[in-house]
């Protein structure tokens, strides 16, 4: 034992060099930074020579020529004359509508679904776990071509549309419904219901504080419903209610008139939704079992009504186990949405694809897809830590 | 300890090992095309996913067709056996990656010459193999007589071909607005325009055509409107750089057209081996010097003829007469007999 040991201190004391396991350590470190580098540095060397050779032009010139290709639908302005550039900001305006409405809709659907799984109700229960079961274990891009294959081969043509509602039509083309004309009363209720709102949160405070103050409630949801809704329906019926819809018509080819969602679009949002609902209703149960059973009876001593308990107490302590893993299935419902390529919506890849196509630069193409799913990745990560860092337990 | 150490060495040491063989794999690509698949004996050619006449597997997975033929002819006059190919079908998307990064060697995937493709996308051009002009398909109930007609049409188009772009164009000279629905997959492109998902399918007149008859359900439901909005000259496609390469499938396409129009078919290839005509012998290597002069085997056209016939029995074989689309040769007949089909003298 002693001997062990003296022999081990005066190993510390003067150990050879590839003896000593910092060193060591550091060395190879050293070495497999410079292979990686090295390997690097071999592939864009390659490229670099073959891209030469085979005489393709390079650099990101071609986003200031005319992309001179038609885009299915934009949000922005966009025609054939535009350049690249703009083509793909159409691309990335698309992937950011889809994946947001995406990331709400799953939210909701998520939640309600993983308070049906916790039901008390059998029936409410198990169809909700049927929902999971079915559609957590199927293939997105499956569903993808389901969905689309519904609303796109299933639907009749323009002029046998489904009218569903009066003056909403379903067919092949999208789901085609009326939008207001606009009129100058909307923009008094637009500002109305702002009014509302900041009135709504302005109350909320007041009673909060007024319950701290004095014990008394206040019937907050009540007040702040009305102040939301019954503002600018107030201005909306003192403009005399100025409902004229620009109703869409059959004409031509296809209806005009109204607004219209495409059977790609419908199909790649529902499919996304459906599909990461599944997993935040997963997220969402787990975070509300992870909440001690304890709690609640102690919220329920306090005489808290159930809906109380939830919003009071359970929720709260929840959030901070399910919004870790929310921001996964964002990420993952952001990054999924270029599956758009496989049913036609004009999304960032498919835009990008056609453009790589065009031009025949590959190499520049998949850079800025990279660059922009990137920056669109460490942005929703970056917005749900600052959320997380609000909810999170505040240590006393 | 040690035996860690010496593990983890092994471990550095093979990865440094296969950096290198990378880097060799890599430097084996920068020689010539012809080596490389010689040396693999059998080379890879990127073909459509799928277009009657053109490109088509059949139940077992084997590919037929035009542009196989070519693949096949190619072949031939490397390698004496017209059965050296890989085919790779590639969608009008990708087949432009997968030439410039060497995954195939030929591109006889339908693919229109134009002169962006062929400089600043780093490739060359063989010489046309076919002749062809973009059209419209319509279903007939629509009752539309010409494509000035489609006005606030919706319609289907693949990505990354001319046609897109020729769209774009034609829409924009006559000040007419369309909606383009634009899906990667021959398959679901077609099978969302015959579902009714779009008014008008636009693509290659000849391709709209091969897939009336290969993929309707009722082809007479469908018309292929008239007007023709561009040239697409159809040829195959080879990177750009490796002179000899691009010499063997030009010339080997020459050949085919030069047979048919020399009366060599793949019936009497072997009688006109015996034949006086200086040109007949110079081409079926009887008097040798071209096949080395393409770094081939004297024998190479008479190979593909034997292989795959002349250039006019390629054509009716899989587009013609004989064929389900019966197409008529148009352009694509011989300059003697009012096509656009000249040989460039092999000699």
């Amino acid at each position: 034992m002693t001997t062990d040991e003296a022999t081990l201190t005066s190993a510390r004391a003067r150990p050879a060099l590839w003896r000593d396991a910092k060193i060591r350590g550091i060395a190879y470190q050293v070495v497999f930074v410079a292979a990686v580098a090295g390997f690097i540095a071999l592939i864009v060397h390659n490229a670099i020579a073959n891209i030469g050779r085979q005489n393709i032009a390079t650099g990101f010139g071609f986003l200031h020529r005319e992309a001179a290709f038609g885009i299915g639908e934009s949000l922005i302005e966009y025609s054939p004359a535009d350049t690249y550039a703009r083509a793909l900001l159409v691309g990335l305006t698309n992937t950011l509508h889809v994946a947001a409405l995406g990331i709400v809709l799953a939210t909701i659907l998520g939640t309600l679904m993983g308070l049906a799984r916790l039901s008390s109700n059998w029936l409410v229960a198990k169809l909700a776990r049927v929902y999971v079961e079915i559609f957590r274990n199927i293939p997105l891009a499956l569903q993808l071509f389901f969905w689309w294959g519904l609303l796109d081969k299933m639907a009749p043509g323009p002029r046998q549309a489904w009218q569903i509602l009066p003056d909403v039509f379903v067919s092949n083309r999208g789901i085609i419904y009326p939008v207001p004309l606009s009129n100058p009363a909307y923009k008094w209720v637009v500002a109305a219901l702002g009014i509302g709102v900041v009135a709504a949160i302005g109350l909320h405070r007041w009673a909060k504080r007024c319950q701290a103050a004095t014990g008394r409630q206040f019937p907050t949801g009540w007040v702040a419903l009305a102040l939301i809704i019954g503002l600018p329906a107030a201005v909306f019926l003192g403009f005399g209610a100025p409902a004229r819809l620009d109703v869409p018509v059959l004409k031509g080819f296809n209806f005009s008139g109204g607004d219209a969602v495409s059977p790609e679009f419908a199909a790649l949002l529902i499919g996304l939704v459906v599909y990461t609902g599944t997993f935040i209703c997963e997220i969402v149960r787990a975070g509300i079992l992870a909440v001690n059973w304890g709690q609640s009876e102690a919220a329920m001593a306090l005489g808290l009504r159930s809906s109380q308990r939830m919003r009071l107490v359970v929720l709260p302590q929840a959030l901070r186990v399910i919004v870790p893993p929310l921001t996964s299935q964002y990420l993952g419902l952001t990054k999924a949405s270029s599956l758009a390529v496989i049913i036609g919506f004009p999304d960032l890849v498919s835009v990008a694809n056609t453009t790589m196509n065009q031009t025949g630069q590959a190499i520049e193409g998949i850079t800025v897809i990279m660059a922009v799913y990137l920056s669109l990745s460490l942005a929703i990560s970056l917005a749900m830590n600052v959320y997380n860092r609000a909810v999170a337990l505040v240590e006393r | 300890m040690h035996k860690i150490i010496v593990r983890r060495c092994a471990g550095l040491v093979t990865a440094l090992a296969m950096v290198g063989a990378i880097a060799a794999a890599n430097s084996a690509l920068a020689g010539a095309t012809l080596d490389k698949v010689k040396q693999a004996g059998g080379f890879s050619c990127g073909v459509p996913t799928g277009i009657p006449g053109f490109a088509q597997p059949n139940d077992k997975g084997v590919y037929s067709g035009f542009d196989v033929d070519i693949c096949k002819a190619v072949s031939a006059a490397i390698f004496g056996d017209p059965g050296k190919v890989k085919y790779v079908p590639l969608t009008a998307v990708q087949r432009f990656t997968a030439l410039q990064s060497g995954e195939v060697d030929i591109l006889s995937n339908n693919t229109t010459w134009t002169l962006t493709r062929d400089t600043e996308l780093g490739f060359n051009f063989a010489p046309v193999v076919f002749y062809d002009g973009q059209g419209f398909m319509v279903p007939k109930k629509l009752g539309v007589k010409s494509a000035k007609e489609l006005n606030g049409a919706t319609i289907c188009v693949a990505p990354g071909t001319t046609s897109e772009l020729n769209l774009a164009d034609y829409f924009r000279a006559n000040k007419m607005d369309y909606k383009p629905v634009v899906i990667e997959k021959v398959d679901e492109i077609y099978a969302a325009f015959f579902a009714g998902r779009c008014d008008v399918m636009t693509g290659d007149a000849t391709g709209l055509a091969a897939q009336r008859i290969g993929r309707a359900t009722h082809p007479d439901d469908y018309v292929v409107l008239p007007e023709r909005i561009s040239k697409e000259p159809l040829a195959p496609v080879v990177r750009h750089g490796d002179e000899q390469w691009n010499d063997i499938v030009t010339w080997g396409v020459y050949a085919l057209i030069q047979a048919e129009e020399s009366g060599i078919t793949q019936a009497n290839v072997d009688d006109k081996l015996k034949s006086e005509d200086p040109g007949i012998k110079r081409m079926l290597g009887v008097t040798p010097g071209l096949g080395k002069a393409l770094g081939l085997d004297e024998r190479w056209a008479y190979n593909e003829i034997k292989a795959v016939g002349n250039y006019g029995e390629i054509f009716e074989r899989s587009l013609g007469e004989g064929s389900p689309l019966n197409l008529a040769r148009g352009l694509n007949n011989l300059w003697t007999k009012g096509g656009l089909l000249y040989a460039i003298p092999l000699r």
